[in-house]
C-alpha cells in the first residue's frame, strides 16, 4: 500500500482509499497553483502599488482601471475567458510562440490567478502604505535618503507589517478561490474529488475533500498568526 | 467584426435576450441569499457572543468550516447532499417517482451559508462596538431584550457593519458565477453554452465580464451613497472636531 492510500484506509472509506492518491497529487498541483501565483502576483503587486501611489498620472488611472476590473469580476470569468478565449487567437499565438503557454491548462491557470491576486494584493499594499503617517517620508526624505531608499528602508518594511494580515487572508482565499481550476480541465484537489464522485456517487468523498482543504487552511492561519507575532515582537502594543 | 457583435444583439440568432436572462438570474440568486445569510449571520454571531460554552463552541465551528471550505465545495455538497437526503426521505414517506432537487434553492443555500460564516464576522465586530451602557439605559427605561435589540441596537449596528456587510456583498456576487457549475443558467451558464454553440469564447465571456463589472460598479456606487446615508448624523459632528 502506497502512503495516499493510508488516510482512506484508516477512516475505513475504500473510496477515499482508491482515490487517494489521485487526491493527494491533486492537492499538490492546488498548491503548486497558489503558490507560483500567490508569488508573482506579490511582486507584481508592490509594483502595481507604488506606481499608483508615485506613478505619473496616466500610470495611475490606468492601474486603478486593472484593479477594478479585475477585482469587479468573478475569477472563473476570467479563467475561461483566458482558457477558451484567448485559446480562440491559436493562430496568433503561434505566430508570436507562446502557443505553448496557453494551450496548457496549468499555464492559464497560473497566468489568470496571478493577475487576479495582484490586483488584490496591490489595493491591500496601497492601503498599508497610505496609513503609513506623512512624517515618516518626510523624515527619511530630511535624514538625507534619496525617495527610492526611503520607500525601501522606511516605508515599505512598515507598511508590510500592515498589509501582513490582509496578505494572509488573501492566501486563504486563493487556496479556496483555485477550486474554480478543476472547470478547466485541471486536475486539483477538487478536480481529483470531482472526478472521483463522478465515478464513485459517494458523496462522503466531497466530506474527505473539504476535509483537507480546512486542515490546510487551519495550517496556514496558525503559520501566519505566528509570523505576525514574530515580526510585530519589537512594537510596543504587543 | 460587425457581424460578430451581431450575436450579442436581439436579433436572429443573437443571444443578447439569453444574456439579460443570464443576467437576472444572476441578480436574482444574490439578491434572495443575500436576507437569508446576512439573517443567518447574525444568528451565528449572537452565538458567538452568547454565555452558553456550547453555543459559542458551535457558532465558531461553523464560521471555521464554511469559511475554509472552497465555495464550490460547499455548493457539490449542499447539492448533492439535500438531493440524496430528500431523495431518501422521499422515499421513506413512499411518494411515487423521484425527488429533484431545484438548482436555484441548493445556490441559495450554499451562498447563504457562505455568506452568513462571513457576515457573522461583521456583525460580532459591530456588536462589539456598542457599548454596554446602550443595553443598560434601554433596560432602564423599562425596555424589553427584544425591544431593546430591535429599537436600540439594531439601528446602531447597521451602520457600523454596513461596510463590512457591503464588502461581503461583492463577494456574493462574483460567487454567484459558481452556480452555472449545477445548471443554474446564469449569465456564466448562458455564456458557457453560447460558447459551445457559436465558438466565440473571447466575445461572449468577454461580454459576461462586463456585465458583473457592470453589476459590481453599480453596487459599490449604490453602497456608497448607503453609506453616506447611514453616516449623516456623523457627518456633521465630524466636520466640526475637523
Amino acid at each position: 500500500m502506497r502512503w495516499c492510500e493510508y488516510p482512506g484506509y484508516l477512516t475505513g472509506s475504500e473510496v477515499f482509499q482508491n482515490y487517494g492518491c489521485r487526491m493527494f497529487s491533486g492537492l499538490w498541483i492546488t498548491f503548486e497553483l497558489v503558490a507560483i501565483s500567490v508569488t508573482l502576483g506579490f511582486a507584481l503587486a508592490i509594483g502595481l502599488a507604488i506606481a499608483r501611489l508615485y506613478g505619473p498620472r496616466w500610470a495611475q488611472s490606468v492601474i486603478n482601471g486593472y484593479t477594478t476590473f479585475f477585482r469587479g469580476t468573478p475569477l472563473l470569468c476570467q479563467l475561461f475567458l483566458v482558457y477558451y478565449g484567448l485559446g480562440q487567437f491559436r493562430l496568433f499565438w503561434q505566430d508570436v510562440g507562446l502557443w505553448w503557454f496557453f494551450r496548457e491548462p496549468f499555464y492559464c491557470a497560473v497566468f489568470t490567478f496571478t493577475i487576479n491576486t495582484a490586483a488584490y494584493q496591490a489595493e491591500i499594499l496601497r492601503g498599508a502604505i497610505q496609513s503609513i503617517p506623512r512624517g515618516q517620508f518626510e523624515g527619511a526624505l530630511a535624514l538625507g535618503l534619496h525617495r527610492w531608499a526611503s520607500l525601501r528602508h522606511v516605508i515599505i518594511p512598515q507598511a508590510m507589517i500592515l498589509g501582513l494580515r490582509p496578505l494572509g487572508n488573501e492566501l486563504i482565499v486563493m487556496i479556496k478561490a483555485s477550486a474554480v481550476a478543476s472547470l478547466v480541465t485541471l486536475f486539483d484537489l477538487m478536480g481529483a474529488t470531482r472526478l472521483a464522485f463522478a465515478r464513485s456517487f459517494d458523496l462522503s468523498i466531497y466530506l474527505y475533500a473539504a476535509l483537507i482543504y480546512l486542515v490546510l487552511v487551519e495550517i496556514i492561519r496558525r503559520v501566519w498568526d505566528r509570523l505576525e507575532l514574530r515580526l510585530t515582537r519589537h512594537m510596543a502594543l504587543r | 467584426m460587425i457581424e460578430k457583435l451581431a450575436l450579442l444583439g436581439f436579433g436572429d440568432g443573437g443571444w443578447g435576450l439569453a444574456l439579460l436572462q443570464g443576467a437576472g438570474i444572476t441578480i436574482s440568486i444574490a439578491l434572495a441569499t443575500l436576507p437569508f445569510g446576512l439573517a443567518l449571520g447574525l444568528v451565528v454571531a449572537l452565538g458567538k457572543r452568547s454565555e452558553n460554552v456550547v453555543l459559542r463552541w458551535l457558532a465558531t465551528g461553523y464560521t471555521t468550516v464554511f469559511r475554509g471550505v472552497p465555495e464550490l465545495l460547499t455548493l457539490y455538497i449542499i447539492y448533492f447532499g439535500i438531493q440524496i437526503l430528500l431523495q431518501r426521505l422521499w422515499e421513506w414517506l413512499g411518494l411515487p417517482g423521484s425527488f429533484s432537487m431545484p438548482p436555484f434553492v441548493a445556490g441559495m443555500v450554499a451562498l447563504g451559508v457562505v455568506l452568513s460564516a462571513f457576515s457573522s464576522e461583521v456583525w460580532v465586530g459591530a456588536l462589539n462596538s456598542i457599548q454596554k451602557g446602550q443595553r443598560e439605559a434601554a433596560a432602564a427605561l423599562g425596555l424589553s431584550k427584544a425591544q431593546a435589540f430591535r429599537l436600540v441596537v439594531m439601528p446602531q449596528l447597521v451602520r457600523v457593519a454596513l461596510p463590512g456587510l457591503g464588502n461581503n456583498w461583492m463577494v456574493l456576487l462574483k460567487e454567484t458565477s459558481l452556480v452555472s457549475v449545477i445548471t443554474l443558467p446564469d449569465i456564466m451558464f448562458i455564456t458557457t453554452r453560447a460558447n459551445v454553440a457559436t465558438k466565440e469564447p473571447f466575445l461572449f465571456f468577454g461580454a459576461a465580464m462586463l456585465i458583473y463589472l457592470f453589476f459590481s460598479l453599480v453596487s459599490a456606487w449604490g453602497l456608497g451613497r448607503l453609506e453616506a446615508r447611514t453616516n449623516r448624523g456623523y457627518a456633521a459632528f465630524g466636520g466640526a472636531t475637523r
